[in-house]
C-alpha cells in the first residue's frame, strides 16, 4: 500500500500547527501581560524566570492540574463538547495559512473561502459553552457572542471580498503573489477603508477589548466560559489566541503582502507583519473602555456595513471599468 | 447641510480621539515604569513619612533609649481595643538601716530625700493585632511620648509576633542610630542625647 504524499504533508502540517498553536498560546499571553503592563507603568509578570519569561508556562501546568468541574443542571454532552469545537477548527484554519511558498501546510484554491467558513464555526462553539452550562452569565454571554459574530461577520466578509474581487482569485498563495516586496505595492495601499473595516471586524469576530462583550469580566463574570474550569477554560483561551493570529495572518495576507518584505522575502516577514498587527489589537484592548452593546450594533450596522458595501461597489465598479 | 455635518463629517472627526488615546497608552509604553520591586529595591524614607503604622514611643531629649512616657496609663485607659498594657516602675527598695537613718534625720528636723520610683514605664507592650489605629492613645499622651511609626515593611506569620515590647524597640531604633556613621551634623536628638552622657559622666 502506498501512502499519498499528500496525506503525509497534511499530517506532518498538522502537528506543526499544534505546536505552533501551543507556542503561539503561551507568547501571547505573555506579550498582552507585559504590554498591558508597560502601558500600565508597571512591569507585569517578572519573577518567574527573567522577566518572567516562564510565566505563561507555569500557569498552563497550574491549569491542567485543577479539577475539570461540571454544573449541576449542564448539559454534559454539549458542555464538554463546546470548547473541543471551539478548538477543532483552528487547526484547520491555520493549515491553509501561507506562511511562504514552502512553509504552506495545504495549497488549497479556495483557502479563503476555507478560513472564513470555519472560522464562523467558533460562534457555534461559544452559543454551546453558554447554553450548555446552565448559568445565567454563559447564556447571556452566549446571545452576545451570537449576536455580534453573525453581526460583524458580515462587513468582515465585504471587506475581504473587494480584495476577491480585485486579484480576482480566492487562493492565499496567489493573492500574496499578486502584491510586491515594497510597502507601497501592498493591498493597503489601494484598499485602505476595506483594511480599516477589516481591522475592526476582527476585533469584534475575535471577541477582543474594546468589543469584549461575551466575556465582559465586569460585568458577566467571564461570559460564556463562566463555568469552565481547569483545560476547559485552557481551551477556551488557547482558541482565542489562536482566532486572533489567524485573523491576523489573513490581514497580513490579503493587506499587508505576506511573506514579502524589502530586501529578503520570507516567512519572517510574514510572522513580523502578524505580530505586529497583534501588538495593534493588544494596544487597542489596553487602551479603549468596552463599549455598549447598542454601540457596538451601532457601529457595525451604521456604519461598518454601509462603508463595505460602498467599497465594493466601488472596487466592483473601477475593476469593471479599467481592468 | 446640518444634518451631514452632525450626521457624518462630525463622527469621522471624532475618530481622532481614538488616536489621541492610543497616544496616550502608547506614551506610557515607552516610558519607564514606575513600580519598585521591592524584596531588591525599597522605596525612598521620605515616601513613607505620610504613612501611620503602628504606634511607637518618642524618646526623650536627655537619653534616645527612654521614652518620654510617664506611665500615666492614660493611653492604655482610653485605648477602645486595650492593646496597651504599661507597667510603672516601683520605687527602689530602702534597707531597714538607710530607713532608720532617715527616720533619725528627719527626727532631728533635717530634710530628707526619699528615692522615688522613675516615672518611665517598666514595660510597655502593644497588641498590633488588636490595634484599629484610631489614634485615641496618641491624642491623649499629656507628654507626646506616641506616634505612629512609619514602618510599612512589617510582617509577622503568628499573631504572637505582633505583640511587641515598644521599649525595647527604641532600645533597637537609638542602637541603630548611634551605629549610623555621623553622614551630616547631629540633630537635636543626638545632641540631646550626647548631652545627656556628659552630664551622666559628670555624676559618676
Amino acid at each position: 500500500m502506498k501512502i499519498p504524499i499528500e496525506l503525509i504533508r497534511i499530517v506532518v502540517a498538522l502537528v506543526a500547527v499544534m505546536a505552533w498553536v501551543g507556542l503561539n498560546a503561551l507568547l501571547l499571553v505573555y506579550c498582552e501581560r507585559k504590554y498591558a503592563g508597560h502601558i500600565q507603568r508597571r512591569p507585569g509578570p517578572f519573577e518567574v524566570g527573567p522577566h518572567g519569561i516562564i510565566q505563561p508556562l507555569i500557569d498552563g501546568l497550574k491549569l491542567m492540574a485543577k479539577q475539570l468541574l461540571m454544573p449541576d443542571g449542564a448539559d454534559a454532552i454539549l458542555f464538554w463538547l463546546a470548547p473541543i469545537l471551539s478548538m477543532i477548527p483552528v487547526l484547520l484554519l491555520f493549515l491553509c495559512i501561507p506562511y511562504s511558498p514552502l512553509l504552506t501546510g495545504w495549497e488549497v484554491n479556495l483557502g479563503l473561502l476555507l478560513i472564513l467558513a470555519f472560522a464562523g464555526l467558533n460562534v457555534l462553539a461559544l452559543l454551546l459553552a453558554g447554553w450548555g452550562s446552565n448559568n445565567k452569565w454563559g447564556l447571556l454571554g452566549a446571545a452576545r457572542a451570537v449576536s455580534q459574530s453573525v453581526a460583524y461577520e458580515i462587513p468582515l466578509l465585504l471587506a475581504v471580498l473587494a480584495i476577491a474581487f480585485q486579484t480576482g482569485t480566492l487562493n492565499l498563495t496567489e493573492i500574496v503573489n499578486g502584491q510586491g516586496s515594497w510597502p507601497w505595492q501592498w493591498n493597503i495601499i489601494v484598499q485602505p477603508l476595506a483594511f480599516l473595516i477589516y481591522f475592526t471586524s476582527i476585533l469584534g469576530e475575535t471577541n477582543r477589548a474594546p468589543f469584549d462583550l461575551p466575556e465582559a469580566e465586569s460585568e458577566l463574570t467571564a461570559g460564556f466560559h463562566t463555568e469552565y474550569s481547569s483545560m476547559g477554560f485552557g481551551l477556551f483561551f488557547m482558541a482565542e489566541y489562536a482566532n486572533m493570529v489567524v485573523v491576523c495572518s489573513v490581514a497580513t495576507v490579503l493587506f499587508l503582502g505576506g511573506w514579502k518584505g524589502p530586501f529578503f522575502d520570507g516567512w519572517w516577514w510574514f510572522l513580523a507583519k502578524t505580530y505586529v498587527l497583534l501588538f495593534v489589537m493588544i494596544w487597542l484592548r489596553w487602551t479603549y473602555p468596552r463599549v455598549r452593546f447598542d454601540q457596538l450594533l451601532n457601529i457595525n450596522w451604521k456604519w461598518l456595513l454601509p462603508l463595505a458595501v460602498a467599497n465594493l461597489l466601488g472596487t466592483a465598479f473601477l475593476m469593471k471599468v479599467f481592468a | 447641510m446640518n444634518a451631514i455635518r452632525k450626521n457624518v463629517i462630525q463622527p469621522i472627526i471624532d475618530l481622532w480621539s481614538l488616536i489621541v488615546g492610543l497616544k496616550v497608552t502608547g506614551k506610557y509604553f515607552c516610558q519607564r515604569h514606575v513600580t519598585v520591586h521591592y524584596p531588591r529595591k525599597i522605596i525612598p524614607a521620605e515616601l513613607t513619612d505620610t504613612f501611620a503604622g503602628h504606634i511607637e514611643l518618642i524618646p526623650s531629649a536627655k537619653d534616645p533609649t527612654i521614652p518620654k512616657c510617664i506611665s500615666c496609663m492614660m493611653c492604655a485607659t482610653n485605648c477602645p481595643s486595650n492593646c496597651i498594657k504599661v507597667l510603672k516602675q516601683k520605687a527602689p527598695k530602702v534597707s531597714p538601716e538607710q530607713e532608720k537613718e532617715w527616720a533619725e534625720a528627719e527626727a532631728r528636723g533635717e530634710k530628707v530625700k526619699r528615692p522615688k520610683a522613675p516615672k518611665n514605664p517598666a514595660k510597655f507592650s502593644y497588641d498590633y493585632s488588636l490595634c484599629s489605629l484610631c489614634g485615641t492613645c496618641i491624642e491623649n499622651c499629656p507628654v507626646s511620648s506616641l506616634r505612629f511609626s512609619h514602618d510599612i515593611y512589617i510582617v509577622a506569620t503568628d499573631r504572637k509576633e505582633l505583640t511587641m515590647d515598644l521599649l525595647a524597640r527604641l532600645a533597637r531604633q537609638a542602637e541603630a542610630q548611634a551605629g549610623k556613621p555621623a553622614d551630616r551634623a547631629p540633630g537635636v536628638l543626638e545632641q540631646a542625647a550626647e548631652a545627656g552622657q556628659e552630664a551622666s559622666a559628670k555624676e559618676a
